[in-house]
């Protein structure tokens, strides 16, 4: 099990450098360009080059890695026939999906 | 100063918190905050969601690393992970609620008792098996100094528990990993062997820290501009921290970096109070 988790991990981390460094080289060139983080508004901006809403995205990836890895291990305690953490972990998984999607 | 000038500055700043972060266990957040909102005279507000991401990006750097050398414990990790992510969510609402001086009055009074817990003493003795560790099946082993595997077995659950919560609203609150109290409720609450502690910790506080990210993303605390060159800062500063942690002089390094603090806690107590913040 821990091996199946430990790849997870490595795939995890390995997905957010990948966003990560990207980021810097399309900062813009500009004052007063404090825009604010508008999930609505961000795949159009993204479409259009912005390259704020290219950090932004970054920055949401980066938050859905610890998530992710969340997930994957209801998965993986699943495969272990391990009930009580699969509902453990779930739980988890609800309260974070809770303030990221519900929460006011 | 022009942005990219700016930027690179705080880049730099947020590398040198990383890495003294990294080389000390006191994490890089409780230096983040106070040098973003004091020296570089951000909006606290923006300081902590900027922290609160970099505590994101390092959590998840470090954690791979320590669930396969096989000391972080995942199961403690998930079921206290119930505390801290409930926690992180009140804190995050806190957050939003609270004026910004009561916040950096808080931040200060966290930092002198990160301090003050970071001289401490860790709990030596193990803890024989017990009814409720083996129900939550949280015992485990680890590779003990000769390479042969150690057992070892939890303790005062709820108190560890009840810890943890307060641990992840102070994360929410003010934006730090809060791996010192979780480290703290795990060595000396529940008796779980150091090493276990600090590496299941640290996969911890990203966890804990993406509970209260949602919260700061919707209120507009996340300035992307901001948070890309301390998230690239700090990541860099914290592996860079890890490479040089076999060469350096911990003990000594520790007294510099809670002076450090201590003036820094100082500073914001002050800030906080005159209203400057």
């Amino acid at each position: 099990m821990l091996l199946s988790v430990a790849v997870t991990f490595v795939g995890m981390s390995l997905y957010l450098w990948s966003s990560g460094p990207v980021h810097a080289n399309y900062r813009m060139f500009g004052a007063g360009s404090r825009k604010l983080f508008d999930i609505g508004e961000l795949l159009p901006n993204l479409l259009h080059g912005n390259p704020i809403a290219l950090i932004q995205l970054g920055i949401l990836l980066l938050v859905a890695t610890p998530v992710a890895r969340v997930a994957f291990l209801v998965v993986a305690f699943a495969l272990e026939r391990d009930r009580m953490y699969v509902a453990v972990s779930g739980l988890v998984l609800a309260i974070l999906l809770y303030s990221l999607i519900f929460f006011r | 100063m022009n942005e990219w000038m700016f930027s690179l500055v705080i880049l730099g700043g947020s590398l040198l918190a990383g890495l003294l972060g990294s080389l000390t266990g006191l994490g890089g957040g409780v230096v983040l905050v106070p040098m973003l909102a004091i020296l570089f005279k951000v909006d606290l507000r923006y300081a902590i969601g900027a922290s609160l991401i970099s505590v994101i990006a390092t959590s998840s750097g470090s954690a791979a690393a320590y669930v396969r050398e096989g000391f972080s414990n995942i199961r403690i990790g998930m079921f206290l992970e119930i505390a801290t992510t409930a926690g992180a969510i009140a804190g995050a609402w806190l957050a939003t609620r609270v004026p910004t001086r009561s916040i950096a009055i808080v931040f200060s009074l966290v930092l002198l008792y990160s301090v003050y817990l970071s001289f401490g003493r860790h709990g030596e003795e193990r803890v024989p098996d017990n009814p409720w560790s083996n129900r939550l099946k949280m015992n485990g082993t680890f590779p003990g100094m000769d390479g042969k595997e150690q057992h070892y077995a939890v303790t005062n659950i709820s108190g560890g528990f009840a810890t943890m919560f307060g641990a992840g609203a102070l994360s929410g609150l003010l934006g730090i990993g809060s791996g010192a109290v979780k480290v703290l409720a795990m060595d000396n609450i529940m008796r779980i062997p150091f090493k276990v502690s600090t590496t299941t910790s640290n996969f911890m506080i990203g966890v804990t820290a993406a509970a209260s990210a949602g919260i700061y993303l919707r209120r507009g605390y996340i300035d992307a501009p901001l948070v890309a060159p301390v998230m690239i800062g700090v990541v860099i500063g914290s592996l860079l921290g890890a490479k040089l942690l076999v060469k350096s002089n911990v003990k000594s390094l520790r007294i510099i970096f809670s002076v450090v603090i201590f003036a820094l806690a100082v500073e914001m107590i002050y800030s906080g109070c005159m209203g400057k913040v």
